[in-house]
């Protein structure tokens, strides 16, 4: 089993969602996040003080899916989340060891 | 390539995001997390009713790297964030299969 | 004495006008400082209300508003505990009830000690300052407002013009400010680390209160509802909105966007330099010393930058600064007086008064922080006031948190 994680815009989490369910995967999890990269932040000016925001807001999601499905699921979230600007995020993929589900008790690719 | 995460005191982020940014590193996603551990909590009180809080805000802190730079990182996020006191956070890294980058589809260390 | 229903009903009203812009500045302060130090902030401010009219009542209006002990220095004891509530106070002649006019300057005494919050911000003990705003009360603001308020005053009896409170209030706070900032040090990373205000709706709303209250505050000084309140309270409104307007003008010109917390600033800056001003002059005097508050504020908050000291809310910058243009502004505008003789008055005022706000104020500030203590811990700070100090949180998004003990 694989942990799929992407940082993406948040406005594209709609889209990636919507790709998601179309390929199969039902259940993911998001946070609300922020992220430093080669976007640009924003400038914010309070009383004169001017402060550099270099942390641009952005929604991590979350998916736990078979080893067969991961770079599938890898390239529709890719594919859903381009917009080709500076910003876009990234996608990663690590192993799992193990996995329960906890209603059930469920373990390993059952639980998916 | 790998995940280097760390969960540090929040006031340290800035010290953190400097230290990486001398490691050359210029990338990162950072959330606010709560943190249990062997740092206490503190006590609410509302009209009389106590509550204990044992969750403390941390920031969850997470880079992408090549292999040989995690150690780096990893040492680097400990010196920065170290306060010498309990609740100053942990530092795991996880190894990664694929990474890719959204706007271009670079693939790999490429996409670092 | 003669009592006058109308005038007696408007200074009453005006005096709660002028209490709930105490509540109004706890939510234009809390605003501005950090999520973790919004209630330390607010209930300073509760706090002040409370130990300042408690001090008032027992020997500091008696202070300020007693027959003269001499030379016009300060007051005598005669009225203190608001003994002999009946008797005219000596030098004025009131067609409202003594006590009225007590309850009217309470509300002053009140709003100044609550101003110094705003320097202390996201370090100042609760119970140190409880301790300071009494003592502080006393020492500093009590002989002001004898010398300029009191027709038996010193300064009062130069000819010094402070309709209501540039001096007293504005020089006062600005001034004790700047020793506060000194006594207390620099918060903790400052001025290198983001301190960005944590809710600006909060600080706009409060700065609507700050506003409706100064028409309590201004019109209410004519301790009388006729012309001079009417001038006043046009004035006001005035020097308001082109307090405002100077503000953001000037940032616009500056950093290139004009801010919300540039136009609930403005406001104050424009509200500040019309003060000791409202009564004397007129209406597009008014608009002229609003528009120059605004000015005088947007550029007189970088200083802390320049200089170094730490006045969180920039209490030196929006009122120490404004409250000088304004009072300096009586002796060029005035509609009765204006010359080189009042304008140099009010340049002495503002000198002693700047002289001995500062002083009193080290050395009170001084005296606490070395006997109770008005810092926080360096650990206290950095987790915030609000949990430590008083054991609450502002903010509950109702995650899993919390559980109830016992």
């Amino acid at each position: 089993m694989k942990l799929v994680t992407a940082v993406i815009k948040p406005f594209k989490l709609d889209d990636v969602k919507s790709a998601l369910e179309t390929f199969g995967v039902h259940g993911l999890t998001v946070g609300e996040v922020s992220g430093y990269g080669r976007q640009k932040g924003h400038t914010e000016v309070y009383r004169g003080a001017e402060y550099q925001v270099d942390f641009v807001p952005k929604v991590r999601l979350d998916v736990v899916v078979a080893d067969e499905d991961a770079a599938d699921v890898v390239d529709v979230i890719v594919k859903a989340a381009s917009t080709g600007q500076i910003g876009d995020g990234k996608v990663w993929a690590t192993p799992v060891d193990e996995l329960v589900r906890v209603r059930t008790g469920e373990r390993g690719p059952d639980a998916l | 390539m790998r995940l280097v995460t760390a969960i540090v005191k929040p006031f340290k982020l800035d010290d953190v995001k400097q230290a990486l940014h001398e490691l050359g590193v210029e990338g990162m996603t950072v959330s606010e997390v709560q943190g249990h551990g062997r740092q206490r909590g503190h006590t609410e009180v509302y009209r009389g009713a106590e509550y204990v809080v044992d969750f403390v805000p941390k920031v969850r802190i997470e880079v992408l790297v090549d292999d040989e730079t995690a150690v780096q990182v990893v040492d680097a996020v400990t010196t920065a964030a170290r306060t010498g006191q309990i609740g100053d956070g942990k530092i795991w890294t996880v190894p990664i299969d694929d990474v890719v980058r959204i706007r271009t589809g670079e693939r790999g260390p490429d996409a670092l | 004495m003669i009592v006058d229903a109308g005038d007696t009903a408007w200074v009453l009203g005006a005096a709660a006008l002028v209490l709930f812009m105490t509540p109004g500045l706890a939510l234009f302060y809390g605003g501005m400082v950090r999520s973790k130090n919004v209630l330390a902030m607010m209930v300073q401010n509760l706090g002040a209300i409370a130990i300042v009219s408690v001090v008032w009542a027992i020997v500091a209006y008696s202070l300020a508003f007693g027959p003269d002990a001499g030379g016009g220095f300060i007051g005598t004891l005669r009225l203190a505990g608001l003994a002999h509530p009946n008797a005219q106070v000596p030098g004025y002649h009131l067609t409202v009830p003594p006590l009225a006019f007590a309850a009217f300057q309470m509300m002053f005494a009140v709003i100044t000690a609550a101003l110094l919050t705003g320097t202390g911000a996201d370090r100042m003990r609760f119970g140190g300052f409880l301790v300071f705003a009494a003592l502080w009360s006393i020492v500093v603001y009590a002989p002001i407002a004898h010398w300029v308020f009191s027709p038996e005053g010193w300064l009062f009896k130069r000819g010094v013009l402070d309709f209501a409170g540039g001096n007293v209030v504005e020089i006062d706070s600005g001034a004790s400010a700047l020793a506060l900032a000194f006594v207390l040090g620099r918060r903790h990373g400052w001025p290198r680390e983001v301190m960005a205000p944590h809710s600006l709706p909060l600080t706009v709303v409060g700065a609507g209160i700050l506003w409706f209250g100064w028409f309590g505050f201004n019109a209410g000084s004519a301790l009388a509802s006729g012309h001079v309140a009417a001038q006043a309270f046009v004035s006001t409104q005035l020097a308001a909105c082109t307090g405002l307007l100077g503000w953001i003008l000037v940032e616009r010109w500056r950093t290139g966007h004009a801010t919300t917390l540039g136009a609930a600033s403005g406001v104050v800056a424009g509200l500040v330099a019309i003060t000791p001003a409202c009564g004397y002059v007129n209406s597009m005097a008014a608009l002229l010393i609003g528009f120059l508050g605004g000015v005088t504020g947007v550029l007189a908050v970088s200083a802390k930058f320049r200089f170094g000291y730490d006045d969180a809310l920039d209490v030196v910058g929006v009122h120490g600064a404004c409250g000088v243009v304004g009072t300096l502004l009586v002796g060029v505008l005035a509609m009765r007086g204006a010359g080189a003789h009042l304008l140099g008055e009010q340049a002495l005022a503002v000198i002693v008064t700047i002289g001995w706000a500062f002083t009193l104020t080290y050395a009170v500030a001084w005296l606490v922080e070395r006997s109770v203590g008005l810092r926080v811990p360096p650990q206290v700070e950095i987790e915030g006031l609000d949990t430590v100090v008083h054991a609450e949180s502002a903010y509950d998004f109702g995650n899993v948190r919390a559980t109830r003990m016992g």
